[in-house]
């Protein structure tokens, strides 16, 4: 029987790994007659070893900060070539897409070009070896950002990136999360299925770089999602048309944290009740701003 | 081999060269063209802009990039499609692509750009040197030089035909020198689009992105495989040096004008004195050559148009029995004192039994005019180094001691 | 093998790796227990979950890692992930 998975097993992904479920969800959305296009990352460099590589599609790797750039070239041959029709997807980590490939995005979204952008936010450069990124959240020890005597990890928030990509025009940005693959693949197939630059972002934890076991990847995603830390909403034509409610299901952000180790140190260090609370303020500002 | 150059006067119109540049790529039929403004390259993408306007490209996108660095990357995913793919830059933008000119080439894929040869900063300077090309050497590309705007109008068809080689699929840089042939008006023939739908076919890659028949492209090479890639490239290379020769021939039957292969020669049967140099300086040093000879100076000019892949046998047989040979270069490698070309000239005469003695002059730096009485005075000198030797082997030309 | 140039590989070919050989736990079937709600097919990031012709499944364990992700998230607690021994 043929696999649902258009990502071949035999990567060398990470046991439990985030990236490649979030490439699994994604092609799974966007169906077999697609091109991808990945910058350097976690998802690259396990994918695809020299003569081997996971992708059942066609995919192309260019660089670390150009993959919307070689989309957009990708996107405008297809149509030059009378070629059109396969949906065009970049697919890349938090690094690649919120700080060195940013200028790339934003120039792709802002010419209009027809293609999703699926950011995979595990939350630091993970494949060089968990560096801060502007995905880190607040109180989050990187290797760049360690928690120190002095130091609490990471004291920046995460850059809005919704927000950004909504603020380019975009007709469709939906934030996503591997602990609701149905909603996440959905999304991705309405992405694709929409005319023009739309953005997905996904939620995706690391066990290796956050510090937990294996078989959690889905539950530290639920969590986050539970404590309102990852709200999931979709914003179409710049207003907020649909929003998951965490209902019954809210949980305080102290159990989302204590279950990683990159967090580990707020429940030890001198003020770290204070450091947590600041989290509880930024859930509880997503929770009033999305209604959740 | 002699080329009569068949120039049909009635077919000739005065065009800036950028205009002859813009519509050479016009004519190539390329699929998609990706534009960054640069002074001076500015008016080719501009005059390629107006003719996507009134619909003269057909089966052509226009992406109005936001930097140069996603200008070269756009064409990396165009060329992955199978779309004949082109950009123009110079200066900083060829420098802030330079991480991309390696990936295209290392991705083997038959892009082609023009430079207008422009000097780098800092200081910021607009006017023409070949630093920028230059300072690329080792990209992967190929790359070529033009005297005249005529040439570097036919060069860009024979960059295509030269790129999309299937022994070759190398990228190919064609330069121009900025302002000096960008924007100088002369009587040329537009390359014409009968001959070149004849001349150029159109691009059929042997492997491209397509969901009927999924591949990876730009996979990472472990040391068990990243050697080979890289030798595959140089093989390339050495593939692209009977190539362009070729190419050349080719462009003369079809179109009736050559230009040179990897390089020309003037007046170099019986010179003494061999001046080599690239780019436009060329049509300068011609005029200083037919001075000298009516003055019985046995000199000739060795015109190196193929700066990579290095024309190194070519050179050896030129000035193989030459008593001095003078390397201009509009550029130089810091902490060298000396230019690229000379360098590599004389790198590749060491291990040879020529043993003509190279002398290098470091000249028109950021723009900085030319004249014959400069050209003359470096001949002086190359007469010197004829009679006792050479006394100082590189050096800056035309350096204003009252401002340093 | 030959090289193609410009590192052009073709489609799936990563399944000669079978990464099978990473694990220290696998996961096991309690088939009593299972609903066939299908989540572990969906969850696994190895593809190593395959449908069966009577609509449960089975584990490829040529390239199960055992991250037990399946187990952890299985609402019928239907699997469980047991040392392996070699």
């Amino acid at each position: 029987m043929k696999s649902i998975s258009l990502l071949a097993p035999g990567h060398r992904g990470c046991a439990g790994c985030c990236d490649a479920m979030a490439a699994k969800f994604t092609l799974m959305g966007a169906g077999e007659d697609c091109i991808v296009v990945s910058p350097t990352g976690c998802l690259e460099v396990m994918t695809t070893p020299y003569p081997e590589t996971s992708w059942d599609v066609p995919w192309i790797h260019s660089l670390f900060e150009n993959a919307s750039a070689v989309a957009s070239g990708i996107e405008a041959a297809l149509k030059a070539l009378g070629k059109q029709g396969p949906k065009i997807i970049a697919m890349g980590g938090d690094g690649a897409t919120m700080d060195i490939g940013l200028q790339a995005l934003s120039g792709a979204f802002e010419r209009g070009h027809n293609f999703t952008y699926v950011c995979i936010d595990n939350e630091a450069y993970m494949n060089t070896g968990v560096q801060r990124s502007a995905g880190t959240p607040y109180g989050a020890s990187t290797t760049t950002s360690p928690a120190g005597k002095v130091s609490l990890g990471n004291p920046r928030l995460k850059k809005n990136m919704p927000a950004i990509m909504v603020a380019h025009g975009s007709p469709y940005v939906a934030t996503t999360s591997l602990a609701y693959p149905k909603d996440m693949i959905a999304k991705v197939k309405k992405a694709t299925e929409i005319e023009g630059p739309t953005y997905i972002h996904c939620h995706a934890p690391c066990t290796t770089g956050w510090g937990f076991d294996t078989s959690k990847t889905v539950e530290v995603a639920r969590m986050a999602v539970q404590t309102g830390l990852w709200p999931l909403y979709e914003v179409e034509d710049g207003k907020v048309t649909k929003v998951r409610k965490i209902g019954n299901n809210k949980r305080p952000v102290d159990e989302y944290l204590k279950m990683q180790r990159r967090f580990k140190h707020l429940f030890t260090m001198e003020g770290g009740a204070e450091e947590i609370a600041k989290i509880q303020a930024i859930a509880d500002k997503n929770i009033e701003e999305f209604g959740l | 081999m002699a080329y009569d150059m068949k120039m049909d006067k009635h077919k000739m119109v005065v065009v800036e060269g950028s205009y002859a540049v813009a519509h050479a790529v016009k004519t190539c039929r390329p699929n998609v063209i990706s534009a960054y403004p640069i002074t001076p390259q500015t008016h080719i993408v501009e005059d390629l802009s107006q003719f996507m306007a009134d619909g003269e490209i057909p089966n052509c996108e226009y992406i109005n990039v936001e930097s140069e660095f996603s200008a070269l990357s756009a064409l990396v995913g165009s060329s992955a499609v199978g779309a004949r793919s082109y950009s123009a830059t110079t200066s900083q933008g060829l420098e802030l692509m330079h991480e991309v000119l390696f990936n295209v080439a290392g991705m083997r894929m038959p892009i082609v750009m023009t430079v207008a040869n422009r000097a780098v900063s800092a200081p910021i300077n607009i006017w023409n040197d070949q630093q920028d090309s230059i300072s690329q050497r080792d990209t992967g590309w190929i790359q070529l030089y033009a005297e005249n705007t005529q040439e570097i109008s036919d060069m860009t068809a024979q960059a295509f035909k030269i790129s999309e080689d299937k022994d070759i699929m190398m990228p190919c840089m064609t330069c121009m020198d900025g302002f000096i042939l960008s924007h100088v008006y002369e009587p040329l023939v537009l390359l014409e689009q009968d001959i070149t739908d004849e001349f150029l076919p159109p691009f059929r890659p042997d492997r491209i992105l397509d969901p009927r028949n999924p591949m990876t492209f730009g996979a990472f090479a472990d040391p068990n495989f990243y050697t080979e890639f890289r030798y595959q490239q140089e093989q390339a290379m050495q593939n692209a040096l009977k190539k362009i020769e070729d190419v050349a021939s080719e462009f003369y039957d079809m179109y009736g004008r050559h230009f040179g292969g990897l390089i020309d020669e003037y007046r170099t049967e019986d010179a003494d004195i061999i001046i080599m140099a690239m780019g436009s300086i060329i049509g300068t040093i011609k005029d200083v050559i037919d001075r000298l000879r009516e003055k019985n100076v046995r000199i000739g000019l060795l015109k190196v148009r193929a700066f990579r892949p290095f024309p190194a046998q070519a050179i050896m047989n030129v000035v193989r029995d030459a008593k001095v040979v003078v390397v201009l270069d509009k550029n130089i490698s810091l902490g060298m004192n000396a230019g690229a070309l000379f360098i590599e000239t004389k790198s590749v005469l060491y291990n040879t039994d020529i043993h003509v003695p190279v002398i290098g002059y470091m000249i028109g730096q950021g723009g900085r005019d030319i004249p014959m009485s400069t050209i003359e005075k470096i001949i002086a000198d190359a007469e010197e180094v004829m009679r006792s030797g050479i006394r100082t082997e590189s050096q800056f030309t035309d350096l204003k001691e009252e401002l340093i | 093998m030959k090289i193609v140039p410009g590192a052009i590989c073709e489609a799936g070919t990563s399944r000669v790796n079978k990464t099978g050989g990473w694990r220290t736990f696998k996961p096991v079937y309690d088939y009593d227990k299972c609903i066939k709600c299908k989540l572990c097919e969906l969850l696994c990031p190895d593809s190593s979950v395959r449908p069966k012709e009577d609509g449960y499944f089975e584990f490829d364990y040529n390239y199960c890692k055992g991250c037990g992700i399946c187990a952890n998230e299985c609402p019928k607690s239907a699997i469980t992930m047991v040392l392996e021994e070699k």
